[in-house]
């Protein structure tokens, strides 16, 4: 599942562009990964700064 | 907050912003909703524009202009720099802008116009009757509230969730987003009337790293990427970190930015029933540069325009709101993103020797213009060998 590290996290909505599924909302200063996720990880590659992993279970 | 606007703008940054403010002008009912809690912050912009284009929807003015650019630096691979100097518009050719001022003096202007303003205000589902956009559901500080509109126009830049619902595909591709980091560096060595954009593969992989002045020793230190490649080690940051310890190990930092600019075509259709797309929402940022405020604030203005007209003929459908697709498309701004499409796909795949050689031509090139038009034409001129690699551009610019 996707896991946000929310100590990373800019809020910038970079990720939010490139998810087709439309599974991640920015409320505010708040990442929302919803049900729609299906952890193929091309957030996680997008992202400036490292803050979006997705963990293997 | 009224029940039913006729133009209900969902962001509030330039597009939003300048199509409530042409609303307002008409006597229309209109209101600008944004869900951060302040206008103009976070930023998430390198702030630069065109000295032409920004007068060309709202008066210049010191408060919201950080510095005013005087020429740019085009800085090879191996260092080489090309500077470009403007002679013709007397030595100004753009501004570093103050968004978080820019921005609220722009819905300032939406305001006393007469357009109402709903900050932390978030638009959490479309209203949609018969298939046609019927305003938004809006939530406030945990209460939801339905508001009605004739047009609702979607400007809610690079996360465009508003059209999504709506059911228009606004993804953008991995490989044509910029993954961005900026930073505000002070206490800096620059020339403060110079915008400084460098690239390279190893600095900047299909994309560019830029030194923005704010100042006479700031500015704005900023890098965008292809999201393809971008990864753990070597995103964004870790090249924008890289460049800040070779080249302003002292500089300090006073802001830290993140991003995403979309560097793909436009959307395929801008309009729907009853919506209208401005914007980075609508991916009109330009895909060579980057730059998205003149476009917003273009296509908020026409956006606003089109449904004023709509709206006094009494059909707000999507064949009513086309005039707006059709008018950016064929516009100046919409002919300078399609050739600047296929400029950005051809520079994308430069090595770095190639690259080096471009620029080492370019840099004995005296350009009376500042523009990516001219240089290319004399690139041309100079390499004839250029002419075969750059046949595809010839076609566009001739």
């Amino acid at each position: 599942m996707l896991k946000v590290h929310r100590d990373i996290c800019g809020y910038c909505g970079c990720c939010v562009s490139v998810c087709k599924e439309g599974a991640l909302e920015l409320i505010d200063a708040y990442l929302e990964v919803g049900p729609g996720c299906t952890d193929c990880g091309v957030c996680a590659k997008a992202c400036p700064v490292g803050a979006l992993e997705v963990e293997r279970e | 907050m009224k029940k039913h606007y006729n133009l209900l703008m969902i962001g509030g940054g330039p597009a939003g912003a300048i199509a409530a403010r042409t609303a307002a002008k008409a006597g229309l009912s209109a209101c600008i909703v944004e869900k951060r809690p302040a206008i103009g912050a976070p930023v998430r912009c390198a702030e630069g524009i065109g000295m032409e284009s920004l007068a060309e929807f709202v008066k210049p003015d010191p408060c919201f202009i950080s510095a005013e650019m005087q020429r740019a630096a085009l800085v090879a691979p191996d260092g080489t720099t090309m500077i470009l100097d403007s002679q013709s518009s007397g030595g100004k050719v753009g501004y570093v802008l103050d968004r978080k001022v820019f921005d609220r003096e722009l819905v300032w202007q939406a305001a006393e116009a007469g357009s109402d303003v709903a900050v932390k205000t978030r638009a959490s589902a479309p209203i949609i009757k018969d298939g046609k956009v019927r305003g938004a559901t809006l939530e406030f500080c945990g209460t939801k509230t339905d508001v009605t509109a004739d047009v609702v126009i979607a400007a809610d830049g690079v996360e465009s969730k508003f059209s999504k619902w709506c059911g228009i595909d606004t993804t953008v591709p991995l490989r044509e987003i910029m993954s961005s980091a900026q930073y505000i560096v002070t206490d800096i060595d620059i020339d403060p009337h110079c915008t400084v954009f460098c690239l390279g593969n190893e600095v900047a992989p299909q994309g560019y790293l830029w030194v923005f002045p704010k100042g006479d020793r700031t500015a704005n230190v900023g890098i965008g990427i292809s999201g393809l490649k971008s990864g753990t080690g070597h995103r964004a940051k870790d090249y924008l970190d890289r460049y800040m310890a070779s080249k302003f190990p002292n500089g300090k930092t006073i802001e830290w930015i993140v991003g995403g600019v979309s560097v793909c075509r436009p959307l395929a259709c801008t309009v729907g029933d009853g919506l209208i797309i401005a914007g980075d929402a609508a991916r009109v940022v330009d895909p060579l540069t980057g730059g998205g405020i003149y476009n917003a604030m273009y296509t908020g203005d026409l956006a606003a325009k089109v449904a004023i007209d709509a709206i006094e003929k009494g059909d707000t459908s999507k064949n009513a709101l086309m005039p707006y697709d059709m008018q950016w498309r064929q516009s100046k701004m919409g002919k300078t993103i399609e050739r600047n499409y296929h400029i950005k796909e051809y520079m994308i795949n430069l090595t770095d020797a190639k690259m080096n050689a471009i620029i080492q031509t370019a840099s004995s090139i005296n350009l009376k213009e500042f523009s990516t038009l001219q240089l290319v034409k004399e690139l041309i001129k100079r390499d004839p060998k250029l002419i075969f690699e750059l046949a595809i551009l010839k076609d566009l610019i001739t």
